[in-house]
């Protein structure tokens, strides 16, 4: 092991224990086995990062771009033709036949921020901050059902079984909470996301990697509160017992493995305060959980929010919301008039409030979902679109990428990008790349080979960055 | 060649005519700066060599490379030259200069000279170890078994001496962990100390190699190789029936089924002669594959990812080696082509993906008894009318022919109105449902025929074995809810002046009586939706439906209803007919088993006057075609089984024969293979798009691995057999290598999964090899194996490590100490429920729910409102292997120490130690009540003094008893509760559930 890194693991192991370890004990600690080294100590990327934290924010379901971001008028002059046949050349469709009439945007838009960015009229809190985050309407993907949209987009492959991208971030970077998981995530809305916990699982990845599912109410993390009758006393008094009992066993057994399941116990005690302390939000302003439309006790994509500032006030890297409720085929206008009510003055809140705590420029905010929508309608009532994964809108702000940006054109239907393709593997090897990593060189050795979160693909996509 | 032509073309500006290409200062320098890499002495990827004369000109596993004197026949150049349809070289860098292909065009074309004595002097590629067959080595000059042999050699090698035997206390504790996966009681422990006979030792590993709960042990081993679960996976993440499976590993790995046998079973027990239930069940592994149905999803997209999934199982879980990289193009280190991987798929590809109905061992011997019932009846009535043969040909004579004749109607389905489900078309006419399974829709289909007149149309409902247990319906149970069957018919000159069709009468050849809807298929509605007789699908109520559910296996077969129109149907110059059928008795969740559609159906018309579903199953009007001299036994007793039914007299007979059939059990089903009677064309696909199909491929094995028996038929019992050939040089190395990473925490060879040539060396190639040779030569036995390793002092030396070894040999991969690991997740729970006397130790049947907060089953942690009915009695404290395991929502206290979640194949487990393992031991509800449960005990049974009952439940934790030091902090903690006035005995249960040795095996 590198000097550096004992030096940090020694370091990691006296802040962090903070318990009597026998001096055989931690001899064996230090004497230079990785088995001893903590797999989240906190390690440095390839090159200087523009952002240390992300919070993701996953539109579950696959907003339509067509009705928030990307204006086509030319659509809405074509509404009710189907569409031109080369366009359809060798395109699947999810459920309707491609063949089917096209659909006009369903809502207004206007020109926003000095770069005139065109927004929905269903996003006026976005439209506010338009100047702060950049806009990307090229984006593509090859999935168009949601499981295999949402795993690609949260692993780089259709396939389950890959580790996430909060993991590989974890992998890479380690964490500098001490008594919080490095990679929380929250799940809101009308269902649990399509690609279930490998969404945020380690995939072949060691575990400790994997994303923890925080709720918002209720323990915040599971099997977090002491049993009934166990007050704060009698828990301190049992593990102290215990970190005597597990002491005297390594003394004798000499397995350094013991000193990491105290440390475990320790931090599990730790994160029985933070973790409360965390969730607790009746301690911000009146004017911040205005902003956010946030109330506490309760359980919301307006909470989760927050909450994701409040976790990367306490160090943790990454943080991703899963909002699943975008998944129109049917009731476009109204559920999307409801999914902007319940997200919009959330999300912009975030971005403003860590403006304003001096928070974003290290902190990177994504949002999308995983694929787009169809330019065509779907049923009767004009009021539905299908999965599309040609063309799809998603924005960031902070951590290193251009504010005001506005990224990609897309054809005059919405259909296909025209201009500045970025592709999901493209995308991930940009984040890398923000958090200071060469996407080719973050790997992993499994099954004889070294995987990677972009595969063999991706290129990290410079116009995006400041 | 005019492509070739082309590029020659293009090439002209740089080429220099008439030079002559020398070997040494033009190509070689070339050869070494772009394709050494790949293609020299530390790698040869596809097998190829071209840094030595001798294996350049050989070529790879593709065949020759150089053809002196003509390049365009020469792979080395087409590959260079981006000329053939092969992958352009250098493989991901760019492609030379043009003037460099020209370069060695002008070699090739000039007779591709290279000197003798340049370049490497390698006459043959080495065949990486693990390529070529395992032989018994040598064993070496030492004292004690061949395995302790093999350890102390190489411990000699590395000036390291052995550990001393551990105590006898922590020898059973670990023993007892492997071999069963409970810790043992302080009656087995106190027996063992008080047994000094020589071989007391072995006599305990034949004991725990014996008891039941050894199959349980080592059945979680293989079911993560088998990715077992108990649900789809994917968005909807159905519950699935597979523990059948499950309780077949479990029985097989009791009775030391040979492990050659073993894989046969599970890859192609379905193909064995006579197969058996079991042997059926056995193919659920290769089942055990996710399924995609959310909606808009294409079926045979999903299929090839269980396809391609399968292989992953079989490479991991049987082979030992990574395949999975040749599903999109050449494996880059081993000598693996594409074609190859797609020549082992086609041995899977010809499958259909069934489920069967599957009984108990009870269950099976009631059914026989019901049949043998049946069949006395059925035996008296022939005996007592001699003349049965004579009256049945008359009957015969009566019935053939008297069918009118019916068209197949095959319309067009409307996609909008599918709810989602896709209606593939076959190729008799009708349509079999497949992907998403709405619980409510009506689909709409339309027709342009010229026929008229029309009387009656026909709804076929047919079996197939794509459905559960073969349909016809699409419930879980095979059935269907038809609510109502509507038909439209309009001028094809004027489409849209649609009239109803008025239908007077319905037949069809079940009429059940009216009852209410299973739960399953409950809505949330207060509506009292039924399913009885045909005419509740033509009575304009949405709350009927047509019924099929007879029972027990009458549920699946085939049916048939006609429809008789008020008037003719048809128009001169064409008809649009549109028909509509509703199925609208579903559940409320989709998400769940809850459809109760129409799982295959087709549709047909008549102009006959009065055409009547035929009373006739389809099978038995078949045979009546048969000559009665012509027909098996099998044939002749089909049409007596149903003509009886039509014997007057006989009815008494028949409602016996009825009431039999209500006796018979319900059974499960179980997901399984079956074999398609007409092969499935495999073609390789570019880049494992199944979209992009390329060259077709035949069944076959690579060339790198031993060869299949010319003689064999190309079938996946071949497949099987093939791959536990004696001459396979993976597949016993890989099983060994993991049955001793599971006991010593690392693998001989690290790569549990990967045997290639990317694999790390094993740390002692002779003793895997040896234990290879071995378990082959034992039968194949697992027990053989497993006694092998456990009577070894190399298992057997105390874990104890000193500040010098564990700086040695940080990973015990030398062997100079025993074991010492946490244990896996579920026997970190059974160790918790064992010491509490919590636990049940009932084997096998259905999983379950064991404790879990609800909220994780539920919107929006979950995609869909899953069902778990959290086990109140003797099921919540069941052995961890029970648990149902939701592939979306994995069990948390289960998922927090590194079980894995079923979603692929896993043969080797991460070990993690984390904050969240803490909580889980210290507060989950199955440890608080384990804890509670373990203090009642201690006190009920430990003894009359604090210090004996502290004792005991020590012991019963960890087996040993506590040293002093350790009795008098945990009686300190009592006591401290006790002056609080709290809790102290389940405090100090807690703790002790708590401690990093109760949950490691030492």
């Amino acid at each position: 092991m590198p000097d550096a890194r004992i030096e940090r693991t020694r370091r990691w192991f006296f802040e962090q224990c903070g318990v009597g370890l026998g001096a055989i004990a931690l001899g064996h600690l230090l004497g230079g086995t990785a088995r001893a080294a903590d797999p989240l100590a906190p390690k440095q990327p390839h090159f200087a990062p523009k952002a240390r934290n992300v919070i993701f924010l996953f539109m579950a379901g696959a907003p339509s771009h067509l009705e928030l971001f990307d204006h086509k008028p030319q659509l809405a002059k074509f509404d009710g033709t189907l569409p031109p046949a080369d366009l359809l050349k060798g395109y699947r469709a999810a459920f309707i036949n491609p063949n089917s009439k096209l659909l006009g945007p369903r809502f207004q838009f206007a020109r926003y921020g000095r770069n005139g960015a065109t927004i929905s009229e269903l996003l006026p809190h976005l439209a506010q901050i338009v100047d702060d985050i950049a806009i990307v309407k090229s984006l593509s993907t090859d999935a168009f059902n949601h499981a295999p949209g949402q795993l690609l987009m949260n692993t780089g492959s259709q396939q389950f079984g890959r580790p996430s991208m909060g993991a590989w971030v974890t992998y890479g970077l380690g964490s500098e909470s001490r008594d919080l998981p490095a990679f929380v995530v929250f799940s809101s809305g009308k269902k649990g996301p399509s690609g279930g916990s490998s969404c945020w699982g380690s995939g072949f990845l060691p575990t400790v990697y994997q994303g923890v599912q925080f709720r918002g109410s209720g323990d915040p993390v599971l099997y977090l509160s002491n049993p009934p009758g166990v007050d704060e006393t009698s828990q301190r008094d049992s593990l102290d017992t215990l970190r005597r009992l597990n002491e005297m066993r390594q003394g004798i057994v000499g397995d350094p493995e013991i000193a990491t399941r105290i440390n475990s116990f320790e931090m599990a005690f730790r994160m029985q305060t933070s973790a409360p302390e965390l969730m607790d939000i009746s301690k911000e302003s009146p004017e911040t959980l205005e902003m956010y439309g946030a109330k506490p006790g309760a359980s919301s994509y307006a909470n989760n929010c927050l909450l994701a500032r409040r976790l990367v006030e306490r160090g943790v890297r990454f943080v991703q919301l899963y909002h699943e409720a975008w998944d129109q085929h049917g009731n476009l206008v109204k559920d999307l008039k409801q999914n902007c009510a319940d997200t919009d003055r959330a999300s912009a809140a975030l971005v403003r409030d860590l403006k304003q705590r001096g928070l974003l420029d290290d902190t990177l905010v994504v949002w999308g979902g995983e694929f787009g929508r169809t330019p065509m309608v779907q049923g009767g009532g004009d009021d539905g679109r299908d999965h599309h994964p040609n063309a799809f809108t998603m924005w960031f702000a902070g951590g290193g990428t251009k504010p005001g940006l506005l990224l990609g054109e897309t054809d005059e239907l919405g259909f296909n990008v025209t201009s500045d393709k970025i592709h999901v593997h493209d995308l991930h090897a940009t984040i890398l790349h923000l958090l200071g990593f060469d996407h080719t060189k973050l790997t992993y050795r499994f099954q004889g080979r070294d995987f990677r979160l972009t595969d063999v693909h991706g290129h990290v996509a410079t116009k995006m960055l400041a | 060649m005019s492509r070739t032509g082309l590029v020659v073309a293009a090439l002209l500006p740089f080429a220099l005519p008439a030079q002559t290409a020398d070997f040494v200062r033009d190509v070689q320098p070339l050869l070494a700066s772009s394709c050494y890499g790949c293609h020299g002495a530390k790698a040869q990827m596809g097998g190829l060599r071209l840094d030595a004369k001798a294996l350049a000109f050989a070529g790879g596993v593709a065949g020759k490379s150089i053809v002196p004197g003509d390049p365009d026949a020469s792979p080395l150049y087409q590959r260079i030259a981006g000329t053939s349809d092969q992958a352009r070289m250098p493989m991901g860098a760019k492609p030379l200069a043009p003037e460099q292909i020209a370069l060695v065009r002008r070699w090739i074309e000039q007779g591709a000279t290279w000197p003798d004595g340049i370049g490497a002097e390698v006459a043959e590629i080495r065949k990486h170890w693990a390529f070529v067959a395992p032989r018994r080595p040598e064993l070496p000059a030492k004292q004690g078994s061949p395995i302790d042999r093999f350890v102390l050699a190489k411990l000699d090698r590395e000036g390291l001496r052995p550990s001393p035997e551990a105590d006898r206390t922590t020898l059973l504790r670990r023993l007892s962990l492997d071999l069963t996966g409970l810790p043992p009681t302080p009656g087995e422990v106190d027996a063992f100390l008080a047994d000094r006979g020589p071989d007391a030792y072995e006599r305990q590993v034949d004991r725990l190699l014996a008891s039941p709960h050894y199959g349980e042990r080592w059945a979680r081993f293989w079911l993560d190789a088998a990715r077992y679960a108990d649900s789809d996976g994917f968005e909807k993440d159905k519950p699935r029936f597979v523990w059948f499976f499950r309780d077949w590993v479990i029985r097989a790995l009791n009775r030391d089924l040979p492990y050659d046998q073993f894989i046969v079973e599970q890859i192609a027990g379905d193909l064995l002669p006579d197969a058996t239930q079991d042997q059926l069940v056995a193919t659920g592994f290769l089942r055990n594959s996710m399924i995609n149905e959310e909606g808009g999803i294409d079926p045979e997209q999903f299929r090839m990812e269980a396809m391609f999934d399968r292989m992953d199982a079989i490479g991991k879980g049987v082979l030992g080696l990574t395949i999975q990289c040749a599903q999109c193009h050449n494996h880059k280190f081993d000598p693996l082509t594409q074609e190859e991987y797609y020549r082992m798929f086609a041995f899977l590809n010809n499958a259909h993906e069934s489920t069967a109905a599957v009984y108990t061992p009870e269950q099976q011997r009631k059914r026989a008894e019901l049949f043998a019932r049946m069949r006395e009846i059925e035996d008296g009535l022939k005996h007592r009318t001699p003349d049965w043969r004579e009256r049945m040909a008359a009957w015969e004579r009566q019935t053939r022919g008297d069918q009118p004749e019916w068209i197949f109607a095959k319309p067009e389905v409307d996609d909008i109105s599918t709810g989602g489900q896709k209606y593939i078309p076959l190729k008799d006419g009708s349509f079999l449902a497949q992907g998403y399974a709405p619980t409510k829709h009506r689909v709409k289909m339309t027709l342009r025929t010229e026929m008229t007149g029309i009387t009656a149309f026909r709804l076929e409902l047919l079996n197939d074995p794509a459905l559960p247990l073969g349909g016809p319906g699409r419930s879980i149970y095979g059935t269907s809810a038809l609510t109502e069957f509507e038909v439209e018919a309009a001028p094809a000159a004027d489409p849209e002046k649609k009239t109803k069709v008025k239908f007077v009468r319905a037949t069809a050849d079940i009429n059940l009586p009216e009852a209410e809807l299973l739960p399953i298929y409950r809505d949330k509605s207060d509506k009292r939706r039924v399913t009885g007789p045909i005419a509740y699908a033509i009575d304009g109520n949405e709350d009927t439906a047509w019924g099929i559910d007879a029972g027990p296996v009458l549920r699946n077969q085939p049916r048939k209803a006609v429809f008789n129109a008020e008037s003719p149907v048809g128009f001169p110059g064409g008809t649009i007919l549109t028909f509509y059928l509703s199925q609208r008795h579903g559940g409320y969740n989709s998400d769940d088993n809850q459809n109760h559609n129409l799982g295959r159906m087709r549709l047909s018309m008549t102009q006959a006057a009065d055409a009547a579903a035929d009373p006739l199953p389809a099978d038995v009007r078949a045979i009546l075609d048969v000559p009665a001299a012509q027909r098996t036994p099998a044939q002749e007793a089909a049409v007596f089984r149903h003509w009886r039914t039509t014997v007057p007299e006989w009815h008494d007979a028949s409602e016996a024969i009825a009431g039999l059939w209500r006796e018979h059990p319900d059974g499960a089903s179980q997901l399984v293979l079956r074999e398609r009677e007409a092969m499935r064309e495999t073609h390789l696909l570019t880049r494992g798009d199944f979209l992009q199909p390329a060259r077709k491929v035949d069944p076959g094995v690579p060339a790198f691995l031993h060869a299949l028996p010319e003689t064999a038929p190309k079938n996946r019992l071949t497949f099987a057999r093939w791959l536990v050939d004696r001459q396979s040089p993976t597949t016993a190395r890989s099983l060994v290598n993991r049955v001793w990473q599971t006991y010593f925490g690392t693998g001989l060879v690290e790569s549990a999964e990967d045997l290639g040539k990317q694999a790390a060396a094993p740390s002692h190639p002779e003793l895997l090899d040896w234990l290879a040779v071995e378990f082959m030569e034992n039968g194949w036995s697992l027990k053989k194996l497993h006694k092998h390793i456990a009577m070894s002092a190399t298992y057997r030396q105390s874990s104890h490590v000193t500040p010098e070894l564990l700086e040695r040999d940080p990973y015990n991969r030398l062997l100079a100490r025993g074991p010492r690991f946490r244990v896996d997740a579920e026997a970190v729970r059974d160790i918790a429920l064992a010491a509490s006397g919590l636990l049940n130790p009932a084997i096998g049947g259905p999983s379950v729910y064991a404790p879990a907060p609800e909220f994780l089953f539920l919107p929006p942690a979950s995609y869909g409102p899953k069902t778990w009915n959290e086990a109140q009695g003797p099921d919540r404290y069941r052995r961890a292997l029970y648990t149902f395991s939701f592939r979306s929502v994995p069990y948390p206290p289960l998922q927090a120490f590194d079980a894995p979640n079923g979603e692929t194949s896993c043969v080797r487990r991460a070990r993690s130690n984390t904050p969240l393992q803490a909580l889980t031991t210290l507060n989950e509800t199955v440890f608080v009540e384990a804890a509670q449960a373990l203090a009642a005990r201690a006190k009920r049974e430990g003894g009359a003094t604090d210090r004996d009952r502290l004792s005991y439940a020590f012991r019963l934790c960890v087996a040993r008893p506590p040293s002093a030091a350790e009795t008098d902090e945990l009686l300190g903690l009592l006591a401290r509760h006790d002056a609080r006035s709290q809790d102290g005995w389940t405090a100090v249960a807690r703790v002790l559930l708590n401690l990093d040795e109760t949950i490691t095996k030492e």
